[in-house]
């Protein structure tokens, strides 16, 4: 059938590569201007009765032809072609040379890179039983976009350039086989976070005490560095305004947030054994969307509960939340909450953060991602939905808040982390 | 005096692999869009609805004879949704889709 897409101009690279990739480059698209959102009803008449930004057209002009004129030969040009990715970069070159074809590339963060050359790499893929050509999985920047495919060699290739130990790698592979992108294309320029569980904490070196999140610990550091690197490029790329649309951008996501759990001072279960894993198996667990990040001292005796709902309450309620403790905070919850799990923890948030429902409806990304499950009948969304507007709602399910605990014991600090809880993929299947 | 020769360096390639592409074949387009029936879809991004309701108008406004229905995708936009497309298949000759992004 016939169609027509509109679309925001500061897309149009975007649309213009989807397009081609899908074999469609002759799809027919008009543009408005960004944003929609939060425009009043004339201004949303002058954008669709005014000209189309990208193709300096009236838009509706663009529409109605998009609809009606004939395809020309160029637009049906078969678009059958392989994509291949060669094992080496085309030409030797000095170190300051190909540092440069790598940042020229868009290859790296930035950052000086470590030069993948076949020494570093084939002693990288001495720290794991798989083959090098083994694939590990797909990955994609945004779940409309083409995912890519990659070996254990391609895993290899960035950790080396992340400045990873080998020993770090099956770890690295863990991650890259949980197929969750780090460089996800959201204009909400999400983050990831990886928390490392088990008996592999202690083999490489992580830290999960002083300094744990911070620049204070080669493995938690390169470890994160390489999920990020290996994402970019093992998904066909993160380049900003074509396959990277963060608005703003977010510098979590040079390391992504990457510590171990502090099991040995944490007073309840390791993360990865509430997941039904052994405390034995060493895993990674993976969690996307990560952005925004409150934080408090202490768990006071007056009004700690008061503090805790205020701070859920500035979260948005799209993306859960996640408390990372200090083992002293994390005592001190389960002293004043007499919480002998973290999924008691979890039910007490869930009923301690409520919020009116007719403001939880208009936040713009329940709008976008809830209100659509809730019209459509899922519950208890649909139920919510039918609220008073002055109702109290809950903000999250009791599954949907998560609880670490990191920290050195230093001071009772603790954090609320938007954060939410992708995969928990075994290290030990990696080794 | 000379320096030391600069040592030239092999290296591997970082990225993955791509799939192939294959083409996708285009929909004729209409001769005309009189009394032909159009339908918006309403994508449910960033008030999506409220530009494709100024879409209408302008249909209402310059083209009367072409029959506009909004429709709105049956959950999140990234989630597929075969039964509308069905739907508008069986009772429509085009369509246009916004806010895509």
């Amino acid at each position: 059938m016939p169609s027509v897409a509109l679309h925001t101009h500061v897309f149009d690279r975007v649309v213009r590569a989807v397009a081609r990739a899908n074999g469609m480059p002759g799809m027919r698209y008009a543009y408005v201007p960004q944003p929609v959102m939060g425009k009043t009803p004339d201004e949303l008449r002058a954008y669709v009765y005014g000209v189309d930004p990208i193709n300096k057209r009236p838009v509706m002009q663009m529409v109605v032809e998009g609809l009606t004129r004939p395809f020309d030969d160029s637009e049906l040009q078969k678009t059958v072609y392989e994509r291949a990715t060669p094992r080496l970069v085309d030409a030797p070159g000095s170190e300051e040379e190909l540092q440069q074809y790598f940042i020229d590339n868009n290859w790296t963060d930035y950052l000086p890179i470590v030069l993948p050359t076949e020494e570093r790499v084939a002693n990288m893929l001495a720290c794991t039983s798989h083959k090098p050509d083994e694939v590990v999985g797909r990955m994609r920047p945004t779940l409309f976009r083409e995912a890519w495919e990659y070996t254990v060699e391609k895993v290899a290739v960035n950790a080396v350039m992340a400045g990873a130990r080998p020993e770090y790698f099956p770890v690295i592979l863990a991650l890259a086989a949980a197929g969750m992108s780090a460089r996800g294309s959201t204009s909400s320029s999400a983050a990831s976070m990886v928390l490392v569980n088990g008996p592999i904490r202690h083999q490489i070196g992580m830290n999960s005490g002083i300094g744990a999140f911070g620049p204070h610990n080669h493995a938690n550091a390169t470890i994160g560095r390489a999920y990020g690197l290996l994402s970019q490029n093992l998904q066909g790329g993160s380049v900003a305004g074509v396959t990277y649309m963060g608005s703003q951008g977010n510098g979590y996501s040079f390391t992504n947030l990457t510590v171990a759990e502090n099991e040995e001072a944490s007073p309840w279960e390791p993360f990865h054994v509430e997941r039904g894993f052994k405390a034995s198996d060493s895993t990674v667990s993976v969690f996307g969307s990560a952005r925004h990040t409150a934080f408090t001292l202490g768990v006071r005796e007056r009004h700690w509960q008061d503090h805790v709902r205020h701070m859920l309450l500035g979260m948005d309620p799209v993306e859960q939340p996640l408390f990372v403790l200090d083992p002293i905070a994390a005592r001190l919850f389960k002293q004043r909450g007499g919480f002998e799990t973290k999924r008691q923890m979890s039910e007490w948030a869930h009923d301690l953060a409520r919020m009116k429902a007719s403001e939880f409806w208009d936040y713009q990304l329940v709008q976008n991602y809830v209100y659509p499950r809730a019209t459509f009948g899922e519950e208890p969304l649909a139920t919510y939905l039918k609220a008073a507007d002055d109702e109290l709602i809950p903000m999250w399910a009791p599954e949907k808040i998560r609880i670490a605990v990191v920290g050195g014991e230093t001071n009772g600090y603790w954090r609320i982390y938007g954060a939410s809880h992708s995969k928990t993929v075994s290290v030990d299947d990696w080794r | 005096m000379t320096g030391a020769a600069i040592e030239r360096l092999t290296v591997l390639n970082p990225m993955g692999f791509p799939p192939s592409v294959s083409p996708k074949p285009m929909a004729p387009r209409l001769d005309s869009l009189d009394d032909k029936t159009i339908f918006l879809v309403d994508c449910r991004f960033d008030d999506s609805e409220l530009l494709l309701k100024q879409v209408q108008g302008w249909f209402d406004e310059h083209m009367p004879n072409v029959r506009t229905e909004m429709v709105r995708l049956s959950g999140v936009y990234h989630h597929d949704d075969p039964e509308l497309w069905q739907h508008i298949k069986a009772n429509g000759q085009a369509a246009i889709l916004g806010v895509g992004h």
